[in-house]
């Protein structure tokens, strides 16, 4: 396994400003821990000696497990820091929280926040590289990187490939990270929702919009289901789970819409019945869910693999 | 005994009058006892004052100012405001009744003006609510708060939501000829939000409200105004749509005017850059296009003035993600810096400005000051409009060092300023 430097930075903040390269190199590395993780003994000592702290301000058994496991996979001390027993609920401000753990020494923060920006307010004033784990509407750099992963391993090429992202992409910071991947890697995104789901000025990513599933799913060869928080389903945003599954919820006779041999992908937790019908969640001809929750720690195994190297190399916290 | 000062080698522009020439001035007691061009050369004084060809003007009023006293004096004080308010050249503050408790009731008038005489180096000029706790439901005392002190009216920057009660406070506050300074952001459209809605806000994904919500309450409030015949002051605006709006209603000859702040002439939404909670004010820097609209509304005199909006906030209230980040800036010292940047990017007059910084805001607010007539109040500002300086947050006056402007560079600012003929700033 090789060492040479993957990323240009000492943190993983978003998608957008990575490189086709890093994105690769991430990918390819990637591809080894899943090889990897599919042994009997899962464990390297790449990050032996090294503190890996999650902090996660927003609850995600998920995202944060992955991370966990990836972590100690790799061989590092894995601390998990829930935002309910820390100062933050106290009143501290975000800041004075960072600057506290600072002081620990970590060598890795993974951080997962409810606003958008919170790592990157954090990687400026941490000593140690910052992983964003989802920062509000933001990005989430890690499930777009699997998901990428997800696709390239079914041996679907990037360059023209049409993938539809269906649902909530207004609140989502998944499908701001897939968009963001997806056209750097020269692929052709749709956005499918109603107008209250959808951010002013959308079709300024240099995506085309759709508005009804029959001609944003027709030819595409991903099918991108985004996860529809409840708070919004009831005439907030749209008028009942009723009305949005059946112009939005993926069933089978919609997909049939979408290119023979289509794939769907979900980032989870799903609500079935609300934006993806059980029979297409189920469905392991049709469906990656799993293999998207497999390729989770694979990538992020990758990604920490990836900042240590930096560590070691820029001196940071290093011997 | 008579205490004179003369000024002399002043470049004299009085916007009141139109006057913009060489000559000197002389304060007696406080007051202007006489200005103009035969005084160029100083008459016998206990203080005379060479300007070396530096600009004499009224002193600054700068009409949309917020404090934390009473309530959060850790990050303003009256006399921390004013010790800026000096240094930026402004000689009255007009200040907002958004603190705690809110500016509501007479006693509570009278003491911002009683801690202000004792403690303020600038003229302070209170606004009380225009709704009881700003709550936006039952007008206050309007006829009292008058009798108090109050120039004006405002729930500072909160729009009233519902519109009969912005209608019944106008008629009654038409009663008593008080004026109302409005603030025009929907607060349904713009609940949550700290950035403009469009491409910028979606990047970053930050919680958003469109432009509109300004145009929205500019429109209401017009109709409104025309319904009940008040005067009317927007306090800031920030979009083209919205100064389309009000010139259609000024050529009505509808008895309004309007404000903007110096961090919409100087700043667009891209200015947030990675999330710079600096720069997350009320309301959200907006486009460039906008931006260019509010340079040209003050340029061509529809936009009546310039303000800062000097909103202190501590570490606490900025030191967070951006949509946890209160709003605001502070700017009192670098309100004039700013507009300075109108003449020399030839946009503006220096007497054109000055008007937009002194005598319009001394008119619409009915304060002594913003002329250089004789008989007038001895509230006068020198400025250097060429020098060069860089802002620093750490050298502000304030209290506060949330400046959206560290670092930057201008060129002019306030090298004196007096209060009644009282040295409040430069050499001593």
């Amino acid at each position: 396994m090789t060492s040479a430097p993957i990323l240009s930075t000492s943190h993983l903040l978003g998608i957008e400003h990575l490189s086709v390269a890093e994105i690769g190199g991430l990918l390819d590395l990637a591809e080894t821990y899943a090889a990897l993780n599919r042994a009997q003994n899962k464990k390297t000592d790449v990050l032996k000696g090294r503190t890996l702290i999650n902090m996660f301000f927003e609850s995600s058994t998920r995202t944060q497990s992955s991370f966990e496991l990836a972590g100690k996979r790799l061989g590092a001390d894995v601390m998990n820091m829930s935002v309910k027993t820390s100062s933050v609920s106290k009143g501290e401000t975000l800041i004075d929280t960072a600057t506290t753990l600072n002081a620990m020494r970590p060598d890795i923060l993974v951080v997962r926040h409810q606003d958008s920006g919170a790592a990157e307010l954090l990687a400026r004033k941490l000593d140690c590289c910052v992983v964003n784990a989802g920062d509000g509407s933001h990005e989430h750099p890690t499930q777009a990187l699997l998901d990428a992963l997800t696709i390239r391993r079914r041996g679907r090429a990037f360059e023209g490939l049409i993938v539809a992202i269906c649902g909530d992409v207004a609140h989502s910071r998944v499908a701001r990270s897939n968009i963001h991947l997806l056209l750097k890697m020269g692929a052709r995104v749709r956005l499918v929702a109603p107008r209250t789901l959808l951010p002013a000025d959308a079709d300024r990513f240099g995506v085309e919009i759709h508005h009804d599933m029959k001609s944003g799913l027709d030819g595409a060869d991903i099918v991108m289901m985004l996860r529809l928080q409840l708070e919004r389903m009831s005439g907030a945003f749209v008028p009942s789970t009723r009305e949005y599954f059946h112009f939005y919820g993926l069933d089978h006779q919609k997909l049939a819409y979408a290119k023979p041999g289509a794939l769907v992908m979900h980032p989870g937790p799903m609500n079935r019945g609300v934006e993806i019908d059980s029979a297409v969640a189920d469905d392991i001809e049709v469906s990656l869910i799993q293999e998207q929750v497999e390729m989770g720690v694979a990538i992020r195994m990758a990604v920490l693999d990836a900042l240590a190297r930096g560590l070691a190399a820029g001196g940071r916290n290093g011997p | 005994m008579t205490k004179r000062i003369a000024f002399k080698n002043a470049r004299l522009i009085d916007p009141a009058s139109g006057l913009d020439a060489k000559g000197g001035l002389l304060v007696e007691d406080g007051r202007i006892a006489d200005v103009g061009p035969h005084l160029a050369g100083g008459v016998e004084a206990a203080e005379g004052i060479d300007c070396k060809g530096l600009v004499l003007a009224p002193g600054l009023i700068d009409a949309r100012v917020f404090t934390g006293e009473p309530g959060t004096e850790y990050r303003e004080t009256l006399a921390s405001a004013s010790q800026a308010a000096a240094a930026g050249g402004v000689t009255t503050m007009v200040v907002m009744p958004n603190t705690d408790p809110v500016i509501d009731e007479p006693s509570l008038v009278d003491f911002i003006k009683r801690r202000a005489g004792a403690t303020a180096v600038v003229n302070v000029a209170p606004m009380a609510a225009l709704t009881k706790g700003l709550g936006g439901e039952t007008m206050t005392e309007i006829g009292l708060l008058q009798e108090a002190g109050a120039v004006a009216f405002t729930d500072g920057d909160r729009t009233i939501a519902n519109a009969r009660v912005m209608r019944r406070a106008l008629a009654y506050a038409n009663s008593f000829g008080a004026l109302i300074v409005g603030h025009a952001e929907d607060p349904d459209l713009s609940a949550g939000a700290s950035a403009t809605e469009g491409e910028f806000a979606m990047r970053l994904g930050l919680p958003s409200a469109p432009a509109a919500a300004e145009a929205i309450i500019v429109e209401r409030d017009l109709r409104l105004v025309e319904m009940t015949g008040a005067r009317y002051h927007f306090g800031q605006i920030s979009t083209r749509a919205a100064l389309d709006i009000i010139a259609d209603a000024k050529q009505r000859g509808l008895p309004v005017t309007c404000g903007v702040s110096a961090h919409h002439l100087a700043l667009n939404e891209l200015d947030v850059g990675s999330y710079y909670t600096f720069r997350k004010v009320k309301p959200p820097l907006r486009s460039e296009a906008d931006r260019a609209a509010m340079v040209e509304g003050v340029a061509s005199g529809l936009i009546d003035i310039i303000v800062s909006s000097h909103d202190p906030q501590g570490a606490d209230t900025k030191r967070q993600t951006f949509a946890s980040a209160a709003f605001g800036a502070v700017g009192l010292e670098t309100l004039l810096p700013v507009a300075l940047g109108l003449v020399h990017d030839g946009r503006a007059t220096l007497p054109h400005v000055l008007a937009a910084l002194s005598t319009t805001p001394a008119k619409i607010f009915g304060l002594p000051g913003g002329t250089l007539s004789k008989g007038a109040v001895a509230d006068l500002v020198l400025i250097d409009p060429e020098a060069p300086f860089t802002v620093s947050a750490e050298t502000l006056h304030s209290l506060a060092r949330n400046t959206p402007f560290d670092g930057r560079k201008f060129h002019g600012q306030a090298v004196r300023t007096f209060v009644a003929g009282q040295s409040v700033f430069g050499p001593k």
